[in-house]
């Protein structure tokens, strides 16, 4: 086990080199030029070279990698080069991301909290007509595009006429929610929250509900069960404490996983209803060719995925005892 | 002889392939799936025969227009037929779906099987390739691929003299092909490795070991037939995901590039400036996201049936 996590540290930083790398070389060979973005297409072209020049953008790749990977290291992440011109990418980051880890957070919440109990429903009643009914639901609800939800959810919210049927259209219509959902961001606690955590909370459902009734499913027909069952205690007490703790197991890991995926915010979502996480500058930052801004999220998505999965390999071993037994 | 034989032995058993379609048959979601995706293919193939119009025809007397007889689905701002557009758009999308299902088999089929079959340092570099890969986030890494080697395949196309064809729009193809190729191979790489791995110890594969079949025959022959039910379901799942990747690309305009006909840039015009304009036609904003999440249920639907069917112990 020890080995094993010391491989895994060593591997850390290589998996990051090349993945910045990757992100440079992407960033720079990629359409656009960061100076011809900052002073716009009719710019001199000798201002062009003398900025380049300056900047040291007329380095070999190398060069200018090592010299972003010094400034890295030294916490200077680059400044923005469009949208939020001249501000350190650090400070942008560090000012969008909590609001990010804040709605994933609530989305990995409320996908637990629903995504279990089904899950485990599904899998107690496997082949019922429940069992077929969560696993529909839950497939159309991993399938709808997000794209869709745009149009949809404007068509609901922003339209005074739903049904175009004057008298039905009283009945059915939601005029009163409207400032619950729309305009500016006021954090995860205030009622706008609530339809960005649903939409990213359904992911989390679908796998969650699909572990837990496949983990379901493959402990019932355990043979510990059949014991604990043929002792005579009660089919509660045998799943609860017997089948339901051990079903849990692949859950945590997943969920350790998620962690991973906090700091990246589901861009869709977040520039749909105005939420100002990370998710959104990187939307923006990629449309306007802002690299540096692009290198930094990806860095840090990459490291939070790293670290998740070793945490992840670490549980194991609080886990199940007999993996820590191993290597 | 030993074919007779087998034709004894097995005299009463249903093929395996019989009972995975009965299977999938008796289960209602999975059933709505496969004709789902059997109706996308047919539209596909015959949209030359089913469109009323070319895709790209357009008849600016007659834009902006609601359904008629003449235009089911009325026109977009251009005068195309919206009906047309939409039955292409399903060629359009198959088209994706297949290409880069055999960009990642191309890929992922032969790196996972050599990283699962011969272990070692092999395994390390697939492996290690692959964490690269899973260490990026998602649909934004594939946003980020595709617009970068967008400038740089048109330019190839300009390049080789094929100046018309950097202009059309329909380069798109290979940029959606390629972003979503390169970035999903390293899932099927995964799944196939762990799939070698539990199979290539079996007695059958030692047999054939000491038989003296080949490496190369042990694996395409031996190993893969026997991994390849977790691969199958993977590949039905992922074809949804693909779609709808393909759908959020051209949304966003980094994918296929109208007059290219797909549901995702359907939708993103009509969802855009256009349907502010003419806001009594939402159809155009439902009818292709209605398809295209249709298509990403059957794909999906058709993959859980799949999962259901080919591990019954499960």
């Amino acid at each position: 086990m020890g080995t094993f996590i010391l491989r895994r540290l060593l591997w850390l930083p290589v998996l990051l080199f090349f993945v910045s790398v990757i992100t440079f070389a992407l960033g720079l060979y990629g359409p656009g030029d960061p100076v011809q973005v900052m002073l716009g297409l009719h710019a001199n072209p000798e201002t062009v070279a003398r900025i380049r020049q300056e900047y040291g953008l007329d380095e070999p790749f190398y060069v200018q990698y090592v010299n972003y990977v010094k400034n890295v290291l030294q916490g200077n992440f680059g400044y923005s080069l469009v949208r939020y011109r001249d501000q350190p990418v650090g400070r942008l980051i560090a000012e969008h991301l909590p609001v990010t880890v804040q709605l994933n957070l609530c989305a990995i919440v409320v996908g637990i909290l629903i995504g279990v109990p089904l899950g485990l429903i599904a899998g107690l009643y496997r082949d019922r007509w429940i069992d077929l009914a969560v696993r529909a639901v839950v497939i159309a609800s991993i399938s709808l595009p997000i794209i869709l939800l745009n149009p949809v959810l404007s068509f609901i919210f922003f339209r005074e006429h739903i049904v175009f049927v004057p008298l039905l259209d009283r009945l059915v219509s939601i005029g009163p929610l409207l400032p619950q959902v729309a305009g500016r961001w006021e954090g995860v606690l205030s009622p706008k929250a609530i339809l960005p955590v649903l939409i990213e909370a359904t992911g989390v459902i679908a796998i969650l509900t699909r572990q837990m009734r496949a983990g379901m499913i493959e402990v019932l027909s355990e043979d510990y069960i059949r014991t604990a069952r043929a002792k005579g205690l009660r089919e509660r007490v045998v799943i609860v404490r017997h089948a339901m703790r051990n079903a849990l197991i692949p859950i945590v890991t997943l969920v350790g996983l998620m962690l991973g995926g906090l700091v990246a915010g589901s861009f869709l979502v977040e520039s749909w209803f105005d939420v100002p996480g990370v998710g959104r500058i990187a939307y923006e930052a990629l449309f306007a060719r802002d690299y540096y801004v692009i290198m930094a999220l990806t860095l840090l998505i990459a490291l939070a995925y790293v670290l998740a999965n070793l945490l992840v390999d670490l549980m194991y071993g609080f886990l199940d005892p007999r993996i820590r037994t191993m290597g | 002889m030993t074919r007779s034989l087998n034709r004894v032995m097995t005299w009463g058993v249903r093929p395996p392939w019989l009972q995975v379609a009965r299977r999938i048959v008796r289960n209602p979601p999975a059933l709505f799936g496969l004709v789902v995706v059997i109706g996308v293919v047919l539209v596909a193939l015959l949209a030359p025969v089913l469109a009323p119009y070319p895709y790209d025809k357009q008849n600016l007397d007659a834009a902006a227009q609601p359904p008629s007889a003449a235009h089911w689905l009325g026109t977009d701002a251009l005068g195309r037929d919206m009906f047309s557009r939409i039955i292409w758009g399903a060629r359009s999308a198959v088209f994706v779906i297949v290409m880069v299902t055999l960009v990642g088999l191309a890929l992922g089929v032969p790196l996972g099987a050599a990283a699962g079959y011969w272990g070692g340092w092999v395994d390390t570099l697939v492996m290690r390739l692959a964490d690269v890969l899973f260490a990026f986030p998602g649909l934004l890494f594939v946003f980020f691929v595709a617009a970068t080697i967008k400038p740089g395949i048109e330019a190839w196309a300009r390049a080789m003299g094929w100046r018309d064809l950097a202009q059309s729009g329909y380069l798109s193809y290979g940029v959606v092909i390629l972003s979503l190729g390169i970035v999903g191979w390293a899932g099927l790489a995964r799944l196939v490795r762990a799939q070698v791995l539990t199979v290539k110890e079996r007695e059958f594969v030692i047999a054939a070991h000491a038989l003296g079949v080949p490496t190369g025959r042990v694996i395409t022959r031996h190993i893969l037939p026997n991994a390849l039910a977790p691969i199958i379901i993977a590949l039905s799942m992922g074809m949804g995901d693909i779609a709808l990747s393909e759908g959020y690309l051209s949304f966003m305009g980094i994918g296929l590039q109208p007059p290219a006909p797909s549901w995702g840039n359907i939708l993103a015009e009509s969802a855009g400036r256009y349907w502010r304009a003419f806001p009594q036609m939402v159809w155009l904003v439902w009818i292709p996201g209605a398809i295209l999440a249709a298509v990403v249920f059957a794909f999906n639907f058709l993959g859980d049936g799949l999962n259901e069917a080919l591990n019954p112990e499960i």
